[in-house]
């Protein structure tokens, strides 16, 4: 029997945009960067300790405009609130109130904790507007002592070790609310949250690669090269576990042939073709895959260690946005009909446009530089006053 | 769409009590016991803060101030999060003689009798001010060629007789037939369960609707509905879909489509009456539901529907 062309008459407008790529796109960065950032504060990773409050912040920054895509395509934003007063406990998506204030509020307690020394020190030394606004961020505490700093310090582990858990719940959770939906044989498998959540500390690690390597250009100061290369080692490995993931489950549904398998298959080779097979496969997974452990090789020169790794981790970041496009657009490319597709229709201006989306990705980084100037990134002196 | 609104406009949080009108009555009668509690440890609360910062008046401090997050939450949060199944069971309690007793509705399409007429379409539209390039309820026709392939097409609203589709050639076809579409209304019904807000709820009568107040317009459960019957309403900004004609079948009437039907190839009736036709043709004649293993359990059932029909 022949494959006629036939879409459900619905099917032909498709209901999530671009938004939707980009929110599991920044909530993955949030996750992977906080990773990273447990990984000095809970695990003891000293050599990620150039780069650890970097990671924070960056969380923090992702995370606080990771509403934003959502708010644009919702087509009742002014009731937005109703997913936190009114959640419904059998939807997935109702979590997400709980879950993203949750981990919005861990994020600021731990940044404050981090910067509370530095932040103290300046509302006691600075004046005039700048005194004003380190003393607003004291919260009235103007002291650090060795006890109190401790406290502190515990505090910072603490959050960081419940932390890890809410990245995975946060970024995991977003993988289930595609895995859940038994209706689109392209997105319901249990693999989803966890092929969301490896890929998520992927783009975390790469981010903070970028990021650092960018920075410590325009500081004019080199990077920590040690702490280069064990970033880079573990962007290695996280990108094994999640290409293999992203892999296995297609290898699975390639095999089983299941009933919609003969539009699974259409999808990937013909409409996917481009951003699947070679931005997703070729050009994010093999080439990051080759090029990093070159990237590390203790003989590798510093300068071409950091050229190979940054350039790995740009590609790397550009395979899981292809992975996130390519499950959100490409499980609305086929109707329910199962018998014919559609066209994403992807637009430049408007609420849910390129431009708008470009505005939603420069906003963290314009949120992060702007924390850069309040709070110290890269001075990891503790100012602690003996008792 | 009005009549949803109708329906969900007398919303309570407590049950069967149905004094509570809109103001969200966690509080007068329905959460009279916690709010006493809460206000006792608010009342305890005060006290232990006047003993001093020890140790012990902090544990007591956050002890109860946990107690009050948690009765905050149990009296505001968890009362709204199930409001729109007792707001529906209220209002309705008005129109239905019997509101507390589940009544059942059932849909029948018979393949063999649609000519594909297309007027049960325009009379859908019609009667539910569907906007244009969207569809509550539609029809497809399926044409098996002797060369096996198969050609499935949209019957337009103005009908298969003098539309632009291909005409059936009995030299060319082995057979053809029509298969109208419209909300399964699924006893496990997948938009409903992935709505975050209670906007999608199922009514006594066991009718999936929509609460045009609540909707945010996510689309989740567009994207959960197997069968492609949600949709957005670009005209509201809610999440739109058949409900089988509700405010007419709690009227007594028929759904428009049914009664627009020339040939009666749609029949619709109560499932608890075991005289009605919906009920006897289901109890002698073989039907098939779409999509059965995805477990929704639709209550609409095909006659004479080939798997091909999804």
């Amino acid at each position: 029997m022949s494959d006629p062309s036939f879409v459900f008459p619905n099917d032909l407008h498709v209901p999530w945009s671009i938004m939707i790529v980009l929110y599991p796109y920044i909530t993955g960065l949030v996750a992977g960067a906080f990773v990273v950032s447990a990984l000095y504060h809970v695990f003891h990773q000293e050599v990620l300790k150039p780069v650890a409050r970097l990671a924070l912040v960056t969380a923090l920054c992702f995370c606080t405009f990771a509403t934003l895509p959502l708010l644009l395509h919702l087509h009742h934003p002014e009731r937005a609130f109703n997913i936190m007063i009114t959640p419904s406990t059998t939807s997935a998506m109702s979590g997400f109130g709980i879950i993203y204030s949750f981990y919005m509020l861990l994020l600021i307690v731990e940044v404050w904790l981090v910067f509370r020394p530095e932040i103290v020190e300046r509302a006691n030394s600075k004046t005039g507007l700048q005194g004003r606004i380190y003393r607003l961020l004291a919260l009235g505490n103007r002291e650090v002592t060795a006890t109190s700093h401790a406290a502190d310090e515990w505090l910072i582990r603490v959050l960081a070790i419940v932390g890890i858990p809410a990245a995975c719940v946060l970024h995991g959770y977003v993988g289930f609310l595609f895995g859940g939906v038994k209706a689109n044989p392209w997105w319901s498998t249990a693999l989803m949250p966890i092929i969301f959540l490896a890929s998520a500390i992927v783009s975390g690690i790469a981010a903070l690669i970028v990021l650092y390597l960018f920075i410590s250009w325009r500081r004019r100061t080199p990077p920590d090269i040690t702490c280069l290369r064990a970033m880079s080692h573990y962007l290695w490995i996280s990108l094994v576990i999640a290409v293999s993931l992203e892999m296995l489950e297609m290898l699975h549904m390639a095999y089983e042939s299941g009933a919609e398998w003969h539009v699974l298959s259409t999808l990937i080779t013909e409409h996917l073709a481009v951003s699947y097979g070679l931005i997703q496969v070729l050009i994010g997974s093999l080439i990051p895959f080759l090029l990093l452990p070159m990237a590390i090789r203790p003989s590798r020169s510093p300068r071409g260690m950091m050229w190979m790794s940054g350039f790995a981790s740009m590609l790397v970041l550009v395979q899981v946005f292809a992975m996130r496009w390519n499950v959100v657009v490409g499980g609305q490319l086929f109707s329910k009909s199962f018998r014919g597709f559609v066209e994403f229709p992807l637009h430049i201006g408007g609420r849910e446009g390129l431009i708008a989306a470009a505005v939603i990705m420069i906003l963290p980084l314009l949120g992060l530089w702007v924390a850069s100037k309040v709070l110290p990134l890269w001075e990891t002196d503790s100012i602690v006053s003996s008792t | 769409m009005t009549f949803e609104l109708n329906i969900l406009s007398n919303h309570t949080n407590c049950g069967d009590s149905g004094g509570c009108g809109d103001s969200g009555c966690g509080g007068s009668s329905c959460g009279s016991s916690l709010e006493g509690e809460l206000l006792s440890s608010l009342v305890e609360g005060e006290g232990g803060c006047g003993e001093g910062p020890d140790v012990s008046s902090r544990r007591q401090f956050l002890k109860k101030a946990s107690t009050i997050a948690f009765g905050t939450f149990t009296l505001t949060v968890l009362p709204m999060s199930v409001a729109p199944q007792s707001a529906g069971e209220n209002a309705l309690g008005g129109s239905l003689s019997d509101a507390s007793k589940e009544v059942l509705y059932g849909f029948l399409v018979d393949t063999n009798k649609c000519v594909g007429t297309g007027k049960c379409l325009s009379a859908c539209r019609v009667e539910n001010d569907v906007p244009e390039g969207y569809a509550r309820t539609w029809v497809e026709r399926f044409v098996h060629y002797k060369d096996g392939t198969l050609q499935v097409d949209l019957v337009p609203e103005t009908g298969y007789a003098g539309s632009d589709l291909p005409a059936i050639d009995p030299e060319l076809v082995d057979r053809a037939y029509f298969a109208p579409k419209l909300c399964n209304q699924c006893a496990d019904a997948p938009c409903n369960q992935v709505c975050p807000v209670h906007a999608a709820f199922t009514s006594p009568e066991g009718i999936e609707l929509v609460d045009s107040e609540r909707c945010i317009g996510c689309a989740y459960c567009v994207q959960a509905c197997p069968y492609g019957v949600r949709f957005i309403n670009p005209e509201t900004s809610n999440a739109d879909k058949c409900t089988w004609c509700y405010h007419r079948i709690t009227k007594n009437e028929q759904p428009a489509c049914v009664e627009a039907c020339p040939v009666g190839a749609r029949v619709f009736g109560r499932l608890d009456d075991p005289e009605s036709e919906v009920s006897k043709r289901l109890a002698t004649i073989p039907t098939s539901v779409l999509k059965e293993h995805l477990g929704t359990h639709p209550k609409l059932h095909y006659v004479g529907k080939s798997g091909e029909v999804i």
